[in-house]
């Protein structure tokens, strides 16, 4: 054991370091030397192309286009903006994706649970197809279907108000017109303040909490007030053809669709899967339990069944949305510009490999700790919810 | 036994299963409305799907009579067969990369067979896995190939077989050093595995493909399939010592103690007592790893190496048979299904045999 007297950080450190002080001590400074090697090996290789290591390259000029980006970008701009413009990307496909896997992916599970046999099995081979199969040969796949969409003219046009054409997939979106911020930030600070006294009115006492559902709920309220008395106007923009193209409406790229498609496929396949293993690790006691209780069937599920089963399908959905954003870097293989394409593109104009797969690494780490973050969160009040005495 | 013979039995039996499937797709106004939707769908889709796939198709033939056909264009998977599986390797050594497959297929149906697991296996997986490489190289008889013609199932299979065989002792250690009370090793087992965990799989791929070369001494690079194997090597062991890590605390503490209070050495009793119990414990979620390799291997399609899918995708772009693209991707999907599928029943059966076992 390593030396019993010292001071006491020493010791702290010593014991916390462990057996063969030595031994890892030498792995440790071999492994840096091996580190340090490879790192003057790639400075001098920089030298050798004639490129200067550091992260200034970021301020010249990109001179490469990018298919689409949710900002202003023209290839004239920075390389800097290039790689903010793929992050963007990449945080746009990966939120969407989320959203729309979990809803695809619950609808799914419950569907593959219901008593209906032909349901239950259509939902089943749907899973076992998509799980059985490379996501990448799905991506191939969706991305042949959105790029043999017909032109403009002869696009599908389900519902009367989504067009499926060459250009794209367009949808009705919502747009909010003459709303300010301030008007917002203000209605919102004043419907808080009136629902905090009003709770102190009634109750006598300041509550203590309010819960995620109630602050969605107030800010939700005081956007309507911002909007009823700051003389804003909503309508819903549906695409229309005009000409010989599709207008109005919000268009997703034939490449945004295809990876968003793809991944919403891939992952709600998992997600319907780890659905129905969470509910099914609830005992059947449980249903019993609560039937002979005299509960109807939409609240056993809701009161009883979810609150138990939430606790095995949260951790499982985190590492499957985690799934999906690392997923989503497979667009460079169908041409959308995300942040593993833009950056991949800003190595081989530039040279500047190392930094630009540094820049990649570290944003997906910090990308995955946040995802992980919020869904510890929700994960802890689902723990501690039902079993702790209040 | 009676039950079978009796037609009275036998009868009240059929009745219940007719009654269960009759309340199954009809037993609620909600129930019926679905089973009426799904049939719907299914009328709308299979016929198409099934004309498409097999009455519309050419089976045989040219591109041009499949051009005049309406249908799947199967001649096509005829004429490109040798191509989706072998790629650009020399078509007169097909006889290298048919071994390598049957060579793999015997490797995984000894593996999979659970009277076979000892220490043997091992010895036998080191051999057949550098007996391989071998003979796909040429270095043991024959002209040598390199590896940039490798390609189609054979190196599908290479990699992922490879990739997992080479994974197994790197994350055995990364595993050990996770658990260990050594804080120095520790902290970087976590640090690599976490980092590896968090980043895509195709980063690895990037950084094998372009920072590798940069950082190794001039002159001095080993070849593109070589360096994509080690990023899938390190991007595998990395899933696979958090395998591990789970069924190393699947054992109970006593085991290691009572291994010690006999005088086992720390070497002797993580190699005799704790590893063979800890692996057995997590074989499913082994098969599924494997399974997550398999398909995970077709993303050095997209660094330029020819692997099922890029083949595939290939084999579309000839100019003589343009734009088979849907056939292509059908038929690797198929073979790819199959493999997964397969494998995910043999984890099924394999969790029921070792419960059966066990107890």
């Amino acid at each position: 054991m390593p030396g019993p007297k010292g001071s006491g950080i020493f010791n702290a450190f010593m014991s916390w370091w462990g057996h063969y002080p030595v031994t890892q001590f030498a792995v440790l400074i071999g492994l840096l030397a091996i580190f340090w090697a490879m790192g003057s090996n790639t400075v001098q290789t920089m030298h050798r192309l004639g490129i200067t290591p550091g992260f200034g390259f970021l301020h010249q000029s990109a001179n490469f286009a990018i298919g689409e980006s949710l900002i202003a970008y023209a290839p004239s701009d920075t390389f800097g903006r290039a790689a903010l413009a793929g992050l963007l990307n990449t945080i746009a496909i990966a939120l969407s994706g989320c959203v729309l896997a979990t809803v695809v992916g619950v609808s799914l599970g419950i569907a593959r649970l219901s008593g209906n046999f032909l349901l239950a099995g259509l939902v089943r081979w749907y899973v076992e197809v998509v799980r059985n199969t490379p996501l990448l040969l799905q991506l191939f796949f969706w991305s042949a279907v959105t790029h043999a969409f017909p032109a403009p003219r002869q696009a599908f046009n389900p519902f009367g108000v989504i067009f499926l054409s060459n250009r794209g997939i367009s949808v009705p979106s919502l747009r909010v017109e003459g709303l300010s911020i301030s008007a917002v930030v203000l209605s919102i600070l004043i419907v808080f303040a009136a629902a905090l006294s009003l709770a102190r009115y009634r109750t006598g006492k300041p509550i203590e909490r309010i819960g995620p559902w109630g602050v969605v709920f107030l800010a939700l309220l005081g956007f309507v007030v911002a909007f009823l008395f700051g003389g804003a106007q909503a309508n819903i923009d549906v695409p229309a053809l005009r000409g010989f193209n599709i207008t109005g409406g919000l268009n997703l790229t034939p490449e945004f669709a295809a990876l968003l498609i793809g991944l919403v496929v891939n992952s709600s396949a998992t997600i319907a899967e780890i659905v129905r293993s969470g509910i099914q690790s609830v005992p059947a006691g449980q249903w019993e339990a609560a039937r002979s209780l005299g509960l109807q069937p939409g609240k056993i599920m809701r009161l009883v069944i979810l609150p138990q089963a939430l606790r095995v399908i949260i951790p499982l959905m985190t590492s499957s949305y985690l799934d999906l954003t690392k997923n989503s870097s497979l667009a460079v293989a169908i041409g959308f510009p995300d942040l593993v394409s833009v950056l991949n593109t800003t190595a081989n104009q530039s040279g500047q490999v190392l930094e630009a797969l540094a820049i990649i690494v570290v944003s997906y780490l910090t990308l995955n700790l946040a995802v992980s973050a919020i869904m510890n969160r929700y994960n802890q009040r689902i723990e501690s919810r039902g079993f702790l005495p209040r | 036994m009676n039950s079978a013979v009796d037609p009275l039995a036998r009868k009240m039996k059929w009745r219940q299963i007719w009654q269960k499937w009759l309340y199954g797709l009809f037993g609620t106004p909600l129930n019926t409305l679905i089973t009426v939707f799904v049939v719907a769908l299914l009328f709308w889709t299979v016929p198409s799907l099934l004309r498409w796939l097999f009455l519309d198709a050419t089976w045989t033939g040219s591109a041009k009579d499949c051009a005049s056909n309406t249908g799947a264009c199967w001649a096509f998977i005829g004429a490109k067969l040798r191509f989706i599986l072998f790629a650009l390797y020399p078509p007169e050594l097909d006889w290298r990369p048919t071994l390598v497959i049957g060579l793999l297929a015997s490797l995984l149906v000894i593996t999979g067979t659970p009277k076979f697991w000892t220490r043997h296996l091992v010895y036998l997986w080191i051999g057949v896995v550098i007996l391989m490489w071998m003979l796909m190289a040429g270095t043991l008889v024959g002209p040598k190939v390199p590896t940039s013609r490798w390609g189609g199932l054979a190196l599908t299979l290479l990699i992922s077989v490879v990739g997992f065989a080479c994974a197994f002792p790197i994350a055995i250690l990364l595993a050990l050093a996770r658990r260990s009370k050594m804080g120095g090793l520790r902290t970087l087992s976590i640090l690599f595995i976490e980092t590896v965990r968090g980043v895509p799989m195709i980063a690895i791929l990037y950084v094998a493909m372009l920072l590798v070369p940069m950082m190794l001494p001039a002159g001095f690079s080993p070849d593109a399939l070589v360096r994509a194997q080690i990023g899938l090597t390190l991007f595998v062991a990395a899933y696979l010592a958090e395998v591990i890590r789970a069924g190393l605390q699947s054992v109970p503490h006593g085991q290691a103690e009572a291994a010690s209070a006999l005088g086992f050495g720390y070497w002797h009793i993580v190699r005799l007592i704790v590893l063979p119990q800890a692996l057995r414990a997590v074989i499913p979620a082994l098969v599924n790893l494997a399974i997550g390799i398999l398909l995970n291997s077709t993303l050095v399609a997209v660094i330029g190496i020819f692997d099922l899918l890029n083949a595939a995708k290939n084999a579309a772009n000839d100019p003589v048979w343009l734009g088979f693209y849907d056939e292509s991707y059908i038929f690797v999907g198929l073979i790819y299904f199959s493999l997964c599928y397969s494998a995910s029943r043999y984890s099924l059966w394999l969790e029921r045999h070792l419960r059966a076992v066990k107890s």
